[in-house]
């Protein structure tokens, strides 16, 4: 075990261990902001550097501060290492950076994106975002495309985190779907606009963390924080068959994985428990479910807001 | 004359064929090597020559081959980066070109002295012309035992092939170019892992620049003693410089390290002064993403010391006052030219090439382009100077890889040293249209 100090709050852990693991150790404001990590798909993190943290002090060996800031989520601790994220000036400052970087092409279309309420860019902007922009350019667009008959893909949204392009590597058994041009034309696609069929391709919408990619079937239906999730299992066997269902009423409006506090899938005995495109697109029947019990959505965002408490019998009648 | 090490039968006719560049002296390095001395030893000679990288970066040669890592039973390999993309950069090609005997020279004894025993020569997707010319003398090589199986009988075996870019600026960075070299997209990969823990296919691999590996074969063949009383105390041997813009008599040139910038701008032997009886406005010395020196910083530091052609008298004065011998990228501009539309222009490219990974370079590059667009042609503001010097501080040091970095410096340099000249866009719009010599046309980038 080795000891790492970050906002100055000392924690012992494993070596290897990242910082940004470090930090959700710890918990709360400790934790820097995460766009493309996630740590259920290895290779992910580095890309957006909304993470970035200062190294006031390496190790306890070699107590040199680090010139540059470092990605937390891809920099491993050292023993004695000082860590600052929240308490460093330079990195708030270089935060708002990248999150102007990241808004300046975006659309800021959330009145019309089915994201709003549970985006991670909607609540970064809010985090650490300006008022205003000083970007007076055209910004760069695409059309929207269907990547098969589920999976809607807005790419004017994208923030290019890749977490999908490692779903599509890691989850699925052929891939078809990766980047294609460089710099701010790149653009997330399949094989000249392939359709994406594959079992566990849906997971890709849930590890987005814009409204790039969306669930067709739940498309324009309805805000999510008027819907009430609620944890519900099924026997399937392609997958955990755990799942959160979306309900307005009884009408079940859409499927999901279920979603830590990171917004990140569930691990249940270190297995990651992504759900089946079977679950998620063609289980839309209360019947095919059961229901566990009301989900609490523990992130900062908007739906959290409406705190709700419904029974299964409430629910069901 | 200075000494010649690369380029000293350059003139010789069908040096570019195996038999006379044979009868010059060529693969003496290679006997010497792999006859009489160890692979150790070849590793430690040219730790000796202070040998610095030529790619750019100026990593010591002899300390990167040092840090290799040597698990057993797993292959290391040798990767020659032959991408040279950086504008301003083209000595590369020359070496290729004219003396491609002398590439699969370097590309041998390196890989004895690495233990790999297959090597790899990543070249550029533009070059494909070169690419031809060095397939021919590795086939000449292969037929005469330079390669392949047994070398000279010595035990050490060696494959080498020549693999083509499909075109990216991006492939040039070290990491980009094994992923591209692997099949895949060229995204740079985050480090560490280095490559000389872990490069191509995962195995450790050392990547160096064509000109390093070239300089190989001389430090060899004379010994590090030798070298190292060539150029100066912290800059050993020679360099290619590929000097263009307006001179006189541009080309690439070997001089040793530490003329001085005077003498290589004015000499005869050199570039011969500016083209047309012009003066000199600005110079870049080392490639694109090097800082931008005004007239008054050339050929003295700010401190007015005469200026050399070494990686630490070009380097004297910081980013404040100095710049960066960098990959010997030297361009020189006279007093017709728009600072300006120059700046423009490589952030265009550098937008252009952007790999798109990691937001602050992706997002800043086009950013900066798009606002020295406007500053170019006539439509910017004088907030927009102060908007491109804020841009370039949040991209610098916050990227995965130095592209970032090198689409910064030069903006942030052209704004230090040449700002009135961005003003003077903003408050004569129309008289900055006119001098931009028809060249207005070039729309900003589109898809
Ligand atoms: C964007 C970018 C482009 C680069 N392009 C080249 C190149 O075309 N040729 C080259 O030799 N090095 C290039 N480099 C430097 C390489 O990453 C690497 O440092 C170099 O090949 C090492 O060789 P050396 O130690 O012999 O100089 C580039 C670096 C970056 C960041
Ligand atoms: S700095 Fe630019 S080129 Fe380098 S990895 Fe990031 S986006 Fe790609
Ligand atoms: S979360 Fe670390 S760089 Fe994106």
């Amino acid at each position: 075990m080795i000891k790492v100090t970050i906002d100055d709050i000392e924690i012992e852990v494993e070596e290897g261990t990242t910082i940004m693991n470090a930090a959700r150790m710890i918990g709360g404001d400790v934790v820097p902001p995460a766009m493309c990590y996630y740590s259920s798909l290895p290779g992910t993190g580095g890309k957006c550097r909304t993470c970035l943290v200062e190294i006031a002090a390496g190790s306890t060996k070699d107590p040199r501060p680090m010139p540059k800031l470092m990605v937390s989520c891809s920099t491993t601790v050292q023993d004695g290492m000082i860590v600052k994220n929240r308490t460093s000036e330079k990195v708030i400052e270089n935060r708002g950076a990248v999150v102007e970087f990241l808004l300046i092409n975006h659309p800021l279309d959330c009145p019309v994106c089915d994201q709003a309420g549970e985006c991670d860019l909607q609540d970064l902007g809010f985090s650490h975002g300006k008022e205003g922009s000083r970007y007076e350019e055209e910004k760069r667009t695409f059309e929207p495309i269907d990547i098969g008959e589920n999976i809607k893909l807005h790419m004017n949204r994208c923030i290019l985190c890749y977490r999908c392009v490692h779903v599509a590597n890691q989850l699925t058994d052929q891939r078809v779907h990766g980047a294609l041009h460089r710099g701010d034309h790149t653009e997330i696609s399949t094989y000249i606009e392939k359709a994406v069929d594959n079992d566990f391709s849906g997971n890709m919408i849930d590890v987005c963390p814009v409204g790039a990619l969306t669930d067709r079937s739940a498309r324009f239906k309805s805000r999510v924080w008027f819907l009430k999730p609620m944890n519900a299992s099924c026997e399937c066997t392609k997958c955990s068959g755990k799942a959160v269902v979306w309900m307005f009423g009884k009408q079940m409006y859409r499927v999901t994985t279920r979603q830590d506090q990171y917004g990140e899938v569930e691990v249940k005995d270190g297995k990651p428990e992504w759900i089946c495109n079977e679950c998620r697109f063609d289980k839309k029947d209360l019947e095919q479910w059961t229901i566990e019990g009301p989900r609490h959505i523990s992130r900062n965002s908007v739906i959290s807001q409406g705190h709700y408490e419904v029974s299964k019998t409430n629910l069901l009648k | 004359m200075g000494r010649k090490l690369l380029l000293e039968h350059i003139n010789v006719p069908g040096i570019e064929t195996y038999d006379v560049y044979r009868n010059h002296g060529g693969y003496k390095s290679v006997e010497k090597a792999l006859k009489t001395m160890s692979p150790q030893e070849v590793v430690e000679e040219v730790q000796k020559s202070a040998l610095k990288g030529r790619g750019g970066a100026g990593f010591p040669t002899g300390m990167k081959w040092s840090f290799l890592a040597k698990p057993e039973g797993v292959p290391r390999y040798l990767v020659c980066n032959a991408d040279e993309s950086e504008p301003g950069t083209f000595k590369d090609r020359f070496l290729m070109e004219k003396l491609p005997h002398l590439m699969v020279e370097g590309m041998i004894t390196s890989s004895y002295a690495l233990g790999a025993n297959t090597s790899y020569i990543y070249i550029r997707g533009e070059y494909m012309f070169v690419l031809e010319i060095l397939e021919k003398a590795i086939a000449e090589a292969y037929a005469k035992g330079w390669l392949g199986k047994n070398i000279l009988g010595s035990g050490y075996d060696l494959d080498l092939y020549v693999a083509p870019g499909g075109g990216a600026y991006i492939c040039g960075e070290e990491t980009a170019l094994l992923e591209s070299l692997e099949g895949k997209r060229g995204n740079p990969r985050m480090k560490p892992p280095f490559p000389a823990i872990k490069g191509l296919y995962g195995c450790p691999t050392v990547v160096n620049n064509v000109e390093s590996l070239c300089t190989v074969v001389p430090i060899i063949n004379i010994g590090a003693d030798e070298y190292l009383k060539i150029g100066t105390e912290k800059s050993s041997g020679t360099k290619l410089i590929s000097a263009c813009g307006n001179l006189a008599r541009p080309g690439v040139y070997e001089i040793e390290l530490g003329i001085s910038v005077e003498e290589f701008i004015y000499g005869d032997e050199w570039c011969r002064g500016i083209a047309n009886g012009k003066k000199i406005k600005a110079l870049i010395p080392g490639g694109s993403s090097v800082p931008i020196l005004p007239a008054h910083l050339i050929t003295k530091t700010a401190t007015g010391e005469d200026r050399f052609m070494s990686y630490e008298s070009l380097s004297d004065g910081g980013f404040a006052s100095g710049s960066m011998l960098g990959s010997g990228g030297f361009i020189v501009f006279d007093e017709d030219q728009c600072i300006v539309r120059n700046t423009w222009n490589f952030a265009r490219f550098y937008a252009h090439e952007s790999c798109g990974q990691c937001s602050p370079c992706r997002e800043g590059t086009s950013w900066m382009e798009k606002v020295l667009h406007r500053l170019e042609t006539g439509k910017g503001n004088m907030r927009d100077i102060d908007l491109l010097a804020e841009i370039n501080k949040k991209i610098e040091g916050n990227t995965i890889c130095p592209l970032g970095d090198a689409a910064a410096w030069p903006v942030a340099a052209a704004i230090r040293h040449f700002r009135e000249e961005f003003e003077w866009h903003v408050t004569h719009p129309e008289e900055a249209v006119k001098r931009n010599y028809g060249l207005l046309k070039t729309p900003s980038i589109t898809l």
